[in-house]
């Protein structure tokens, strides 16, 4: 498969190391359809290619969206994109979050860090047809205040009646109204039925193991719950053998697992 | 395939596989065997049957190979060399496309499809097996690799059933030889006795009858066949390595935590030798390169080996940085994940691990290992058992 | 008093009490208020207190010189607050702040430390529920100071 060029309409620096770029198709050709949790393989043309989840509505068809952090040579090329520069994308890839499975339950989402970027197309599915779903919650984790994702979109989902959102960071300065602790610590703060709430996680990967057990304490089954894990892709079509978590492909039969059936892979270290 | 072909056997005469060779070669085929290089026999272009290692032979074993002059003229009386067919059917190093930048818009201009196809003489059990394994990885349901594709099915095997076994092999362990049993147009099987010296030849596919039929040959004599058998049968009872893989799949799955892979981390150098010359291992990467004005990129796919840091490499740091967890990814995931994966398991038996590692760890030695310590676990339990 | 004990009785943490415990830490309560802005109590004074949050926020912060408060825990809603009271030498290690108005029911820690030395029954049940405020506080502790959220070199 080779790479189609979309065009950088728009960029936006989210956070100190993390940046949303907004992309139109070629002239003539519709965005790329996707499920929420699904990801595309972005080039920058001559740097590299790297797997980075798409965060933008899937309802939406305007433009393709993608929150990306900076973290090497080729997401630094991101950065520079400027409007009208190409980027290739190549997708989508990979499984989506299981939403349609959270109708008529109580749906968890926790994310920590990054991670609310490949949740946050589930968000907005939920919200699309808010009526389908019981309540709905979204746990979130970061480092620092300044560090804290789609800020002004989490105060005016925090500002909904039937949306309960509660954010915390590890360390802030006294500028900080909000909660300080482990997003473990916040779980005990929401509302919902564990024995049978639909809860997605995604964020690094001690933060997903602790954040599982957590809600084990609190009578969350491993069945109920779903990540999405993360591992080196480079042709994402399950060829190049990169991917590989125990026996799955990241790529295709990931990223997302429910817990239970990634569980004794997923808890062996270096795996 | 071989079914409604069983009753095509025919005699070849050693001299006249030449004559093979050649209708190969007129029919648009690129010749490619077994040829002596560098101190060992290993696969590249043939001009003709004189190319081949007449009357040479290899001795292998752990971290050791080395070639030895036969007593006869034997055309096929080796075992495994360096390489495998995965090196024609799966290059190490391919371009995937090219792309320039008109403008600000990049153009890509992909790969034509040029490659002669070729006609590969002498491939054994084992690596018909290990072709099949790979044809399950590139020829996917979903969505299968074109360019493997096109190189597979253009692909001519002319298959040879050994003669006797290495000291590395271990294909009767796997069900994967030493009779060829799938997955050729033509098979032979070298027969020498005194000053005779002939091919017994098995049809495999309607393009093999089409072949053979450009050839003398004569029909094969009930002794002929029973003389190619024997040849088979020796072969198999001469194996130098052995594998039981009884429950493998779950005897490894138990086994992650197992120290023996402690133990083998203290050997293993993470040289990724056993890698390339595997003929099922696939890892591959992709290399993105520029011109130094940064206006003509090149999208290029190379070997990579899971012993590497960079294959588990994601921001932060790899997954799998110590050796441990680089030689247990190897080795379960080509005993056991792959069965899942793949329906089959990733080892033919075919010992080139064994033979090209420097070290000279045995695939066969470490299963052995890990399953004698659950066996030692049982016995510890019951000794506590019976003194309470 | 009176008015304090059905809040102290349908609080997870002092449920399973037997009466004359819960009676007993009953008559060691009492109601305090902290407007936005008040310390509930300083690094280094003497801790002879613990508090169940009402209402409000409390930030646990300690002040680094040239950064200023660096907050690392803050106690909510239905949480307690405090268990230096129980270890000796009964002193606090950080500042607590109250964020907002926060209403609290505080525990004479003091009075309780004297009583449960005549009744060591009493001086276990409180020991049992501190021991898990204290796994939660280093759990949380833990992880956050894990930096997980950091790309790592």
């Amino acid at each position: 498969m080779t790479p189609v060029f979309y065009r950088v309409l728009r960029t936006r620096q989210e956070t100190r190391d993390t940046f949303t770029l907004d992309l139109e198709p070629p002239a003539g050709t519709e965005v790329l359809r996707f499920s929420p949790g699904q990801f595309n393989m972005l080039y920058a043309f001559g740097v590299g290619e790297v797997p980075i989840s798409v965060s933008g509505d899937p309802g939406r068809t305007r433009s393709l969206i993608h929150t990306i952090r900076e973290v090497g040579a080729v997401t630094h090329a991101m950065r520079k994109l400027k409007r009208g520069d190409p980027l290739g994308v190549r997708g989508p890839f990979g499984n989506s979050w299981p939403v349609e499975e959270g109708f008529d339950r109580d749906v968890v989402i926790v994310a920590g860090g990054i991670g609310l970027a490949p949740l946050r197309p589930s968000l907005y599915s939920i919200l699309t047809h808010r009526e389908k779903y019981g309540r709905v919650v979204l746990l979130y984790g970061t480092r620092t205040p300044d560090d804290i994702l789609f800020r002004k979109e989490l105060e005016s989902w925090r500002a909904h009646l039937d949306l309960s959102v509660h954010v915390t960071v590890d360390r802030a300065m006294a500028s900080w109204r909000g909660s300080v602790g482990a997003v473990t610590s916040i779980i005990p703060r929401a509302r919902f039925d564990s024995s049978s709430a639909l809860v997605m996680i995604c964020g690094p990967e001690a933060m997903m193991r602790f954040t599982v057990l957590e809600l084990q304490n609190h009578g969350v089954g491993l069945d109920q719950i779903y990540v999405s894990t993360e591992r080196n892709m480079k042709c994402a079509i399950g060829f190049c053998g990169h991917c590989q978590l125990g026996p799955t492909f990241v790529c295709k039969d990931g990223p997302i697992f429910r817990y239970d059936r990634i569980q004794p892979f997923f808890e062996i270290r270096e795996i | 395939m071989t079914g409604q072909f069983s009753e095509q056997q025919r005699i070849l005469e050693s001299g006249h596989l030449q004559k093979l060779i050649e209708a190969l070669s007129n029919s648009g085929h690129r010749i490619i065997g077994p040829t002596v290089r560098d101190g060992a026999i290993v696969y590249g272009d043939l001009n003709s049957a004189d190319d081949l290692p007449s009357g040479w032979t290899d001795e292998q074993d752990g971290g050791t190979y080395h070639l030895k002059k036969r007593n006869d003229k034997a055309l096929f009386g080796f075992n495994q060399g360096p390489d495998s067919w995965k090196k024609f059917l799966f290059p190490p190093r391919t371009r995937l496309w090219q792309a320039d930048l008109k403008g600000k818009t990049p153009e890509i201009t992909n790969e034509p499809a040029t490659e002669q196809k070729m006609a590969f003489i002498g491939v054994r059990s084992c690596d018909l097996h290990a072709i099949d394994v790979q044809d399950r990885v590139f020829i996917q349901p979903a969505i299968a690799n074109p360019s493997y594709q096109v190189r597979r099915q253009g692909a001519f095997i002319v298959a040879v059933n050994c003669g006797q076994a290495g000291g590395t092999c271990f294909c009767t362990s796997m069900n994967t030889g030493p009779r060829a049993s799938k997955g050729y147009d033509l098979a032979l099987t070298e027969i020498i006795e005194g000053e005779r010296h002939y091919f017994l030849v098995q049809v495999g596919t309607e393009r093999g009858l089409e072949m053979i039929e450009k050839v003398p040959t004569r029909s094969a004599g009930a002794t002929e066949l029973e003389k190619a058998k024997a040849v088979v049968a020796r072969a198999a009872g001469q194996m130098g390595r052995q594998m039981d893989t009884t429950g493998i799949k779950d005897l490894l799955y138990r086994n992650y935590r197992n120290p023996r892979w402690e133990n083998v981390a203290s050997r293993c150098l993470t040289c990724a030798n056993c890698t390339m010359v595997c003929p099922t291992c696939f890892c591959s990467t992709v290399e993105d390169v520029t011109n130094l004005k940064g206006d003509h990129a090149e999208r290029w796919q190379r070997w990579d080996s899971c012993f590497t840091m960079d294959l588990s490499y994601i921001h932060g740091g790899s997954v799998r940085t110590s050796t441990k967890a680089r030689y247990r990814q190897w080795m379960t995931h080509k005993l056991a994940t792959w069965i899942d994966q793949f329906g089959t398991s990733g080892c033919v038996g075919c010992g080139r691990c064994i033979t090209w590692c420097p070290v000279a760890i045995d695939i066969t030695e470490e299963v052995r290992a890990i399953r004698e310590s659950e066996e030692r676990i049982e016995e510890t339990t019951e000794g506590h058992h019976g003194n309470t | 008093m009176e008015t304090l004990r059905p809040i102290l009785a349908e609080h997870p943490f002092f449920q399973n009490l037997e009466e004359h415990h819960l009676e007993l830490i009953v008559g060691c309560a009492s109601n305090v208020r902290f407007d936005a802005g008040d310390f509930v109590f300083r690094h280094g004074e003497q801790a002879n207190q613990f508090y169940l949050i009402r209402e409000g926020m409390v930030s646990l912060e300690m002040f680094v010189t040239g950064r200023g408060p660096v907050k690392v825990q803050t106690i909510g809603e239905g949480d307690i607050l405090g268990w230096s009271w129980l270890v000796p030498p009964y002193r606090w290690m950080f500042d607590a702040h109250a964020t907002e108005l926060t209403r609290a029911v505080a525990l004479d820690g003091k009075c309780l430390r004297n009583k449960s030395e005549q009744d060591h029954d009493l001086g276990y049940q409180l020991l049992k529920r501190f021991a898990t405020v204290v796994q939660e506080n280093l759990d949380a502790a833990r992880l956050q100071i894990l930096n997980i959220y950091e790309v790592s070199a």
